[in-house]
């Protein structure tokens, strides 16, 4: 028999204390609600924000005259006809004043002349995108609300808590049942409203830029508790992510700020330049999107004229050392401690999982279609489409993050008594206390198994052939991986942990396969060589439910305005 | 000739019963301690206990542990090949083999 679950109650649960979730405990606590903000790893250090070496994209007009719609009608455009547009629009107009919130708590954005410098980066129509040098603007964004966090009274912290399923009450969510990984023990927590801001599923994929906590744990936590996810098979691929020569130390998608400062030439394995075969003339700038940038390398590799490990060539050696130092900085030296003298080589890229623009779908108070649950941040489906604009991402993660707190906060001021009941728990309780017979299969192995199979068949470029296969191997990952979790319950057992891991990981990927394979046309991030051409008929978003056991799709025309096409 | 780094490793979930297990880790020039220690996980040992989150950006600070009987984070430290000994924090709470209790006390569940 094992021992009651650790009991907590609280009026918001925010789950997951990256740059989303930061902000909605900030916020919900700030309209004054009692706040506990958890995380699978540690409070603030873990998700995609903290990796985000870039730019974020807000129409400041600090530099030239901009206006929130201008950045709406790029974000638009970038996301080919599918944006949930209330949630795009959200994003654009409440950017700015997210932006200079953070200005105030000190992040330190840069500046010249006393005003906050705005970036050109690829996609927008003026230069709207601040940043903090030198490659630090994800690190001072988690660093300074880190900060607030500390410092505002009614927010809990409790890091090493991975939640295994949300608990839900006459079809509300009332609260989350835990594993407490220091101890191995069920944890249960009462909540009046809950928060998912659990980031992305770039884990799914063998390389990727992001925390490897980000493995789709909130899509499949919402699923299983009724919400409907949309837009699943947009997976945004970065086009030049670090390949080659092993660099560490540092964020494979740390070239881009040097791109937009210096260029930076793009060649493919003979030294010729070749965005121009697929439609994108740089000439020197840098203006090619990232869905484009990525279609053409892969299909540069297939064509036999890649680099030597499978990527294409980025090369500053047009640059001279002193300009090099100006636009890297300290980032310089960092290089030389990896061997790389970007005067003297160029080094290899490719496509890198980067951002998921589908996941939860939520309404612009950030509620989700199951009362109870919100969504914040990249969990988030919807806001970009079919392909994310470059530097929205922590802008969305800012002005959702604030929206989903307030709107929390706003629902558990409505609710006098926590509607929480521990049999609505004890589903995912049992799951966690089993005393599972020997030691299973190689959890880790299984994942890297995953990993391979979505980036080899559910990548940029697809077709229905290899997304069936695709579905196969899904299913005899899911076969082995049981309905019980292997070993028992211990302190921090990795193998429990990625058992429960995979539980999530496995049903992620199959929604992501299954609508990949549904829509039979390409747009955007979502690239059918089956079916080459965007097909006006396919201007639908798709939906995931569970139901009965199993996955449901359903299709919605698109919400964009016809405006801006 | 492939070369091997040797990674002998704490092992146990108290200071007073646990034990040293080496793994033999393919090297390859620029990797680090904490590629060997997922090729070890993946290939060999899944049981092994790490904790790290970010892998390659030494951002997320959650990988340090004691190389040598010095502190340094696994992600950043390169892999050599010789015998390297890697141990769990000593002035941290243990938790499971190179797992140690490294959050704030405010941050912890309670």
């Amino acid at each position: 028999m094992a021992s009651p679950p650790l009991h907590t109650s609280t009026d918001v649960l925010v789950i997951g204390a990256g740059g989303a979730g930061m902000y909605a405990a900030i916020e919900a606590a700030r309209q004054g609600a009692r706040v506990l903000l958890i995380d699978r790893s540690l409070i603030g250090r873990g998700g995609a924000t903290v990796m985000a070496q870039m730019t974020v994209a807000v129409a400041l007009g600090t530099q030239t005259p901009d206006h929130w719609s201008h950045h709406y009608t790029d974000t638009l455009t970038a996301g080919r006809g599918l944006c949930a547009e209330p949630l795009a629009r959200l994003l654009c107009e409440e950017g700015a004043d997210c932006i200079r919130e953070m200005d105030a708590w000190g992040i330190g954005w840069a500046r010249q002349d006393g005003r906050i410098v705005q970036a050109q980066a690829p996609g927008h129509d003026r230069p709207r995108c601040v940043y903090v040098d030198f490659l630090n603007t994800g690190p001072a964004v988690s660093k300074t609300l880190r900060t607030v966090v500390n410092r505002t009274a009614g927010i809990h912290k409790a890091g090493d808590v991975a939640v295994i399923d949300l608990v839900v009450v006459d079809g509300e969510v009332v609260g989350a049942a835990a594993l407490h990984l220091v101890t191995g023990a069920a944890v249960t927590i009462a909540a009046k409203a809950t928060v998912l801001a659990t980031g992305g599923l770039t884990r799914l994929y063998r390389r990727n830029s992001a925390s490897a906590n980000m493995g789709g744990d909130g899509y499949a936590l919402a699923l299983r508790a009724g919400a409907a996810l949309v837009d699943m098979e947009f997976v945004q691929f970065f086009p030049i992510g670090h390949l080659a020569p092993r660099l560490i130390g540092m964020d494979p998608i740390m070239w881009d700020p040097f791109r937009y400062k210096l260029g930076g030439r793009l060649l493919n394995g003979n030294n010729e330049e070749f965005t121009s075969r697929y439609g994108s003339d740089e000439s020197g700038k840098y203006v090619l999107t990232r869905d484009l940038a990525t279609y053409a390398i892969i299909k540069e590799v297939e064509a036999g004229r890649g680099s030597p490990h499978g990527g294409a060539y980025l090369s500053f050696e047009h640059c001279s050392a002193a300009a090099l130092r100006d636009a890297f900085g300290p980032v310089i030296d960092r290089l030389a401690k990896n061997n790389i003298d970007l005067t003297r080589m160029p080094i290899e890229i490719a496509p890198i999982a980067h951002y998921h623009m589908g996941g939860i779908a939520a309404d612009a108070s950030m509620e989700t279609s199951v009362p109870g649950l919100y969504a914040a941040g990249e969990a988030v489906g919807g806001a970009n489409g079919a392909n994310r604009l470059s530097g929205n991402a922590i802008t969305e993660a800012l002005v959702f993050g604030r929206r989903a707190g307030r709107s929390a906060a706003a629902r558990a001021a409505g609710i006098a008594t926590q509607p929480f009941r521990p049999d609505a728990a004890r589903a995912a309780l049992d799951l966690v206390a089993t005393e599972g017979v020997g030691d299973g299969p190689n959890t880790a192995e299984m994942i890297a198994a995953l990993q391979a199979t979505m980036a080899d068949d559910v990548g940029p470029l697809r077709d229905a052939a290899r997304l069936r296969r695709a579905q196969t191997r899904i299913d005899e990952l899911t076969a082995v991986l049981g309905d019980r979790p292997f070993g028992a319950p211990t302190a921090f057992d990795l193998r429990r942990l990625e058992w429960f891991d995979l539980r999530n990981m496995l049903l992620v990927a199959r929604t992501v396969t299954a609508t990949a394979l549904a829509r039979e046309e390409s747009r955007g991030a979502h690239q059918r060589e089956d079916f080459p051409e965007t097909e006006s008929a396919w201007r639908i978003n798709q939906t995931v439910r569970w139901r009965d056991g199993k996955i449901a799709l359903a299709r919605n025309p698109a919400t964009v305005e016809m405006a801006a096409q | 000739m492939i070369e091997h780094a040797q990674l002998k490793i704490w092992r146990g979930i108290d200071r007073a019963t646990g034990r040293w297990e080496s793994y033999e880790v393919p090297f390859e020039p620029g990797q680090s301690v904490l590629d060997g220690l997922r090729w070890i996980r993946t290939q060999r040992d899944p049981s092994l206990a790490i904790r790290f989150s970010c892998i390659n950006a030494n951002a997320c600070k959650e990988c340090m542990i004691e190389l040598d009987g010095k502190t340094v984070y696994a992600c950043t430290v390169r892999l050599e090949p010789r015998e390297m000994t890697l141990a769990p924090l000593s002035n941290k709470p243990l938790l499971r083999d190179l797992v140690t209790e490294i959050a704030p006390p405010a941050e912890r569940f309670s």
